[in-house]
């Protein structure tokens, strides 16, 4: 293996940044990336910097949203378009709007920072498609300042086709559209209203013209080649079944990705579900759903972001970057972007080599069930972070089948400074319910102990190695069979 | 007769600014208000007034 040795540091440290910067001067041309499988070179190009649009990427690269777009055209019965707080990570959310100019400096002061940065994307707190104007300026100004940056919108759909033509002028190659019915009678459930040819539409009416603009819009972003991710929100006893017919319905009019994602629904959101109690899935009943859809391409590295979410999907640092702190004047320096690029170039096709002799592996095994894996991880596809500085785990499914990422748990840290909280950790317990194993760099006593009663391994004897790496050679270890006898026969 | 906003429901997410016919609605200080001299309630225009249809809060946009 090549040397790790950057990848395993993740916060943006002014050493972190300089070594970066060494490390990439040493460094002569970077190998081709090689796609990954089932995906074809030119779409790979599109989609390998890109963290929503590849699980692969989303270990290496970042995103920021600027809440450039706050109109909105409908209303969706689990929005509520007052609420904003700070700690709350879930779509729609945003704690200061910005103009074209000021989201501008703010991009270019996160690329400075955050040498994974790749994408920006414009998601509201309203509709990208709709508060045009704004979104517009705004793709247009960063565009000039930082041209290799990749640019992504996310839209309801509604005022899509009237602006597909300048989102392809404007070589955005990346939309998200939220597609939650294909049928009006399913959608009426979910839209209260929308505004449309200036006037509102209630019921069936809105659910109607809504679907109808939805398809157009997906099919004209087929037509032009712009990637599609198609975002549904599961919503138990309203739409859950029905997704299916809508999973068969986008794929069948192009769509490159889709992603079922939980319901968030609280009585403290102020939403209509949130009032009337409706329920988001468990994590059960969502992992179900997903697994029905299997055969097509699923998103299951989703975190629900925020509309000003900054960073890796799992380490939001939207709050770093406020735009009090930001200077009036600001100019871009490509240097960590770059150096950071040509390091992921060389360690990603290493970790491609190390996951398909995993894979291989893990397939190799004669008989064995599967086992459920939590990582701690930061970031470069490895086994980098401590137990109890985690913000979340994710969650690896290894059988026979091969290794998949089906999720991840979110939890609070659980050391802060040097000591851990007990409550925090009952809660950190709870939310690793069902998991067989986990991986993490350094793990104290304590919560080894507690996890064990709970039925969870803890184990950091494969800290800093690659994740698909640790987990082969831990379910050969599972079956009884040693990893390098499996490896060799396979 | 005009149309006002009520400051304390208003989300500030400006749709009413953009698709008010007569541009009476404008982002003063800390707030978006309607020019009384300029609305005209959508008369002549459209069957509702349009900042009403298209703000997400209920009787945010009311007669003045």
């Amino acid at each position: 293996m090549s040397t790790p040795m950057i990848l395993r540091e993740s916060r943006t440290s002014t050493t972190y940044s300089d070594q970066l910067l060494e490390n990439a001067k040493s460094v002569g041309c970077s190998p081709p990336s090689t796609a990954p499988g089932d995906t074809d070179p030119g779409t790979w190009d599109k989609i390998k910097n890109h963290p929503c649009f590849s699980e692969e990427a989303h270990h290496y690269f970042a995103r920021m949203h600027v809440a450039v777009a706050p109109a909105c055209n409908i209303q969706c019965n689990y929005c509520n378009r007052k609420y904003d707080c700070a700690n709350e990570s879930r779509p729609g959310v945003a704690s200061e709007k910005l103009t074209p100019d000021q989201a501008t400096r703010k991009v270019i002061a996160v690329a400075n920072e955050v040498p994974q940065l790749s994408v920006l994307g414009i998601a509201g707190p309203g509709d990208a498609c709709y508060d045009w104007k704004k979104t517009r300026a705004t793709i247009e100004r960063v565009a000039r300042e930082i041209p290799d940056i990749r640019l992504c919108i996310s839209t309801n759909g509604l005022a899509l086709p009237d602006h597909v033509d300048e989102l392809a002028e404007m070589n955005v190659d990346h939309v998200t559209i939220t597609i939650n019915m294909v049928d009006p009678s399913v959608g009426a459930k979910i839209y209260p209203w929308i505004y449309y040819g200036h006037r509102r539409h209630t019921g069936l009416d809105a659910a109607r013209i809504l679907h109808e603009r939805q398809m157009l819009g997906l099919e004209m972003l087929a037509e032009r080649g712009i990637l599609t991710k198609v975002n549904s929100v599961m919503i138990p006893g309203v739409n859950d079944e029905h997704l299916i017919e809508v999973n068969r319905a986008v794929k069948g009019r192009g769509a490159f990705l889709h992603n079922v994602m939980p319901l968030i629904s609280n009585r403290i959101h102020g939403t209509y579900y949130g009032l009337t109690g409706q329920r988001g899935p468990k994590a059960f009943e969502l992992r179900a759903l997903q697994d029905r859809l299997e055969g097509t391409k699923m998103m299951r590295h989703c975190r629900q972001c925020r509309a000003d979410a900054i960073g890796l999907l799992g380490d939001d640092r939207g709050q770093e970057f406020t735009l009090a702190e930001i200077p009036h004047e600001i100019t871009y320096d490509a240097s960590k972007r770059r150096a950071y690029s040509q390091l992921v170039a060389r360690e990603r096709a290493d970790q491609l080599a190390a996951k398909n002799e995993a894979i291989r592996t893990v397939m190799s095994v004669e008989y064995g069930g599967s086992v459920l894996i939590a990582v701690a991880t930061k970031g470069g596809g490895r086994i980098n972070e401590h137990f109890g500085h985690a913000k979340e785990f994710q969650v690896y499914a290894v059988s026979q089948s091969g290794i998949k990422l089906t999720g991840h748990r979110r939890v609070e840290q659980y050391c802060l400074g040097g000591w851990g909280e007990d409550a925090t950790l009952d809660h950190i317990v709870n939310a690793l319910e069902g998991i067989d194993i986990l991986l993490c760099v350094k793990i104290g006593d304590r919560p080894r102990k507690l996890l064990i009663q709970a039925g969870v391994r803890a184990t950091d004897a494969y800290a800093h190695e690659y994740i698909e790496t640790a987990l082969g050679a831990l379910y050969t270890a599972e079956c009884g069979i040693e990893p390098l006898a499996a490896t060799a026969t396979a | 007769m005009a149309f006002k906003i009520i400051a304390s429901q208003c989300t500030q997410c400006g749709a009413c600014e953009f698709e008010c016919p007569r541009g009476a609605v404008n982002f003063k200080g800390e707030k978006y208000v309607i020019d009384p001299t300029k609305c005209n309630e959508c008369k002549g225009g459209f069957d509702t007034q349009q900042c009403a249809s298209v703000c997400p809060v209920s009787k945010t946009c009311v007669p003045a």
